[in-house]
């Protein structure tokens, strides 16, 4: 299985991200840097990672979105690969409009970097297959940016269509109806400001982030 | 050519930053304030063969993020 982790400059969850594919398929991913304009030839999983790509310049996420490899990034994901962003990566993709709504400065104005409760709103996905319905899963969270805004037309779509993937179990940053993460409309591209390669080794403290890897990776084996 | 683009968060939006800014002023002692919003001012220098519709793509596809800000321009 081929996997890719794309990396920015400022992306600093690019090697957590590598090692948590490595610990999953038994093969190292290929780095890509944000200048490529291909990804490797039947790439069947990408990942971006969390950081600060740019240095959050203009908005986070803003200029990733715009660098050359996103091009080959939305035509893999119109294809049907499965694309996660974590964090910046959750930044990125909205930025890129692979994902509706956007990412503002958390309310509470903090850099909020602890583990958090989650609830797993739609555990059908194939990044979520592997928990339970509303099942209460523990992921660290490390962000400026992640108060989840959209308009209520697309708030109730998303929620109509299942396409919440995980909620703060409480007020985190502020995001709208505590969304943690969304899947777009066909359903292989996943983002959330949660960190699950933070959580996959009992040394993380938690491995509630493995079946994500496991769930997501696994379909494809 | 100097180019002024004024971006704002839309009516509705909110604005964690302006509130941290209103709430500083109050502290500051100035009364009377009702709100405050922060935006970002972006000043260009083109050339005079730039478009107004070369602005407006520029604005709607890096400049602002239209999701959640508005933008105006103002050659000067």
């Amino acid at each position: 299985m081929k996997t890719a982790v794309i990396v920015f400059p400022g992306s600093n969850c690019d090697r957590d991200m590598a090692v948590a594919l490595r610990t999953v398929t038994g093969q190292a991913p290929a780095m890509v840097w944000h200048r490529e304009t291909e990804l490797p030839g039947g790439i069947d999983f990408i990942a971006l990672p969390g950081g600060f790509s740019y240095g959050d310049y203009l908005r986070s996420g803003a200029m990733a979105a715009r660098s050359p490899i996103l091009a080959a990034v939305s035509a893999a994901a119109a294809r049907g690969v499965p694309v996660l962003g974590v964090c910046n990566g959750f930044q990125v993709l909205t930025e890129a409009q692979l994902l509706p709504g956007a990412l503002m400065r958390n309310a509470g104005l903090n850099f909020v970097c602890r583990t958090v409760p989650l609830t797993v709103a739609n555990s059908q996905s194939l990044f979520t297959a592997g928990y339970k319905a509303e099942e209460a899963i523990d992921i660290p969270v490390a962000h400026h940016d992640g108060n989840y805004f959209a308009d209520v037309d697309t708030l109730d779509r998303l929620e109509g269509e299942g396409r919440v993937a995980f909620r703060y179990a409480g007020n985190v940053n502020g995001s709208a109806r505590n969304i943690a993460g969304v899947l777009n409309d066909a359903g292989n591209v996943l983002g959330m400001m949660p960190h699950p390669e933070r959580a996959i080794d009992r040394a993380h403290g938690g491995t509630d982030g493995l079946r994500l890897f496991e769930a997501a990776l696994g379909v494809l084996v | 050519m100097k180019v002024q683009v004024y971006v704002t968060l839309k009516p509705g939006v909110l604005d964690p930053q302006g509130k941290a800014i209103h709430h500083a002023l109050e502290g500051l002692g100035f009364a009377g304030v009702d709100d405050v919003r922060a935006g970002r001012f972006i000043e260009l220098e083109v050339a005079d063969s730039v478009s107004d519709a070369d602005l407006d793509a520029m604005c709607a596809k890096l400049l602002a993020n239209t999701v959640i800000e508005n933008y105006r321009i103002q050659r000067a």
